[in-house]
């Protein structure tokens, strides 16, 4: 599954998508966010499996243009998620 | 002083199906408490038995309590009778009754591909205060979604908003819309509250209420098609939730994606969700029996 987390508003898209078919729950994006964005835990949008995938947390979804910001300096900048998944699972759509 | 009327006031619904007696079968339920309308919906083995569809309160757990109440009426059932309720919707946490809470997202698949059949592909819920397209599979279990919660744009509540200030009743909002000469330039902006002060602009203009409210549905239309273009529209393509109720944003929507929109079910498409989350008690209640 490709989960989008995340919003659109006037200035553009911010979304932060987890493809749940290819993490493997390890928590590497997790220990390496500086500001909590992530989690890992049971899939909330597939309830009938037990196996433990990231997501971003309920509290940052409405603000990652935000909190997300000191990561992204420039727009090649890889952000520490990015670069700590093994799995390639994650992609940032700003 | 007179009472204003209610023009956002749409039309709740419930329904029971005559063919099925529920005594000695599995009941399970489902409810989904959203921002602005809550259903209730029971299963019995696994069969759509009953539901109600009725505004959401100022208060979760009561708004759960009405609804089943609503969709029980003259069934003879009790919330005892319920063998496993999944609660979903903003208010998921708050259903007293239920023993587990489930995302809409997943209910909303589950419950689309039970009301649209397996060729369902994307599923689009226009809700009360968000927006959600959903890509599933053949089972209704979800491949991609989005959803956008950050702005009242593009949902039922902006519409009620629009009802309101042209004091024409909600239900008629689709068919008036097109009661009109030409097709008019959508309202620029999205946010519900700069879009209401440019129709305000728009009436003392000299438009017609008509006018302005197709220049809202055709904005509406394609602020949801800017929200579609991120995950795209893969055949089927249904509709769920009030707005699928409007043709007016629905005939604008389906022009823009350019592929046909699947004709509403006999069902209130606005259970879509809680529909979902009643198959899910069943899937939950026979794994735990196993």
């Amino acid at each position: 599954m490709k989960a989008n987390y995340g919003y659109k508003d006037g200035s553009g898209d911010y979304f932060i998508t987890i493809d749940t078919d290819k993490c493997n729950g390890c928590k590497s994006c997790v220990e390496v966010c500086p500001y909590g964005v992530l989690a890992v835990g049971e899939d909330e949008n597939d309830p009938l499996s037990d196996k433990e995938v990231a997501f971003v947390t309920d509290k940052e979804r409405k603000k990652i243009k935000y909190t997300c910001a000191p990561c992204k300096p420039n727009k090649d900048a890889i952000p520490p998620c990015i670069k700590a998944c093994e799995m390639k699972a994650i992609t940032h759509s700003w | 002083m007179a009472k204003q009327p209610e023009y956002w006031r749409w039309t709740e619904s419930r329904w029971t199906n005559p063919d099925i007696d529920w005594k000695g079968k599995i009941i399970t339920s489902g409810v989904d408490v959203g921002s602005v309308s809550s259903q209730a919906v029971i299963l019995a083995d696994g069969e759509l038995y009953a539901y109600a569809n009725m505004r959401t309160g100022s208060d979760s757990p009561d708004s759960a309590n009405k609804a089943m109440k609503w969709a029980m009426e003259n069934t003879g059932l009790t919330l005892k009778d319920l063998s496993y309720t999944v609660g979903t919707g903003y208010g998921r946490v708050n259903v007293p009754f239920s023993q587990r809470a489930i995302t809409e997202i997943a209910c909303h698949a589950r419950g689309g591909n039970y009301m649209y059949g397996p060729t369902v592909r994307t599923i689009l819920d226009m809700g009360g205060q968000d927006c959600k397209a959903i890509h599933c599979d053949e089972r209704g279990k979800v491949t991609n979604f989005l959803m956008n919660d950050k702005c009242a744009a593009g949902t039922g509540r902006g519409m009620e908003v629009f009802a309101d200030l042209l004091g024409v009743s909600i239900n008629d909002v689709g068919d008036l819309s097109f009661d009109i000469d030409k097709e008019p330039q959508p309202v620029s902006s999205t946010c519900v509250v700069y879009a209401k002060t440019e129709a305000t602009g728009l009436l003392r203009e000299g438009w017609p209420k008509n006018k302005v409210l197709a220049a809202y549905c055709s904005a509406m239309a394609h602020r949801i098609m800017t929200l579609l273009e991120r995950i795209g529209v893969e055949e089927d393509f249904a509709i769920t939730g009030g707005i699928s109720k409007n043709k007016g944003v629905v005939k604008r929507l389906e022009k823009e994606v350019g592929i046909k929109i699947m004709e509403t079910s006999k069902y209130d498409p606005q259970i879509a969700g809680a529909l979902g989350a009643s198959l899910f008690a069943k899937a939950l209640y026979d794994k735990g029996k196993k």
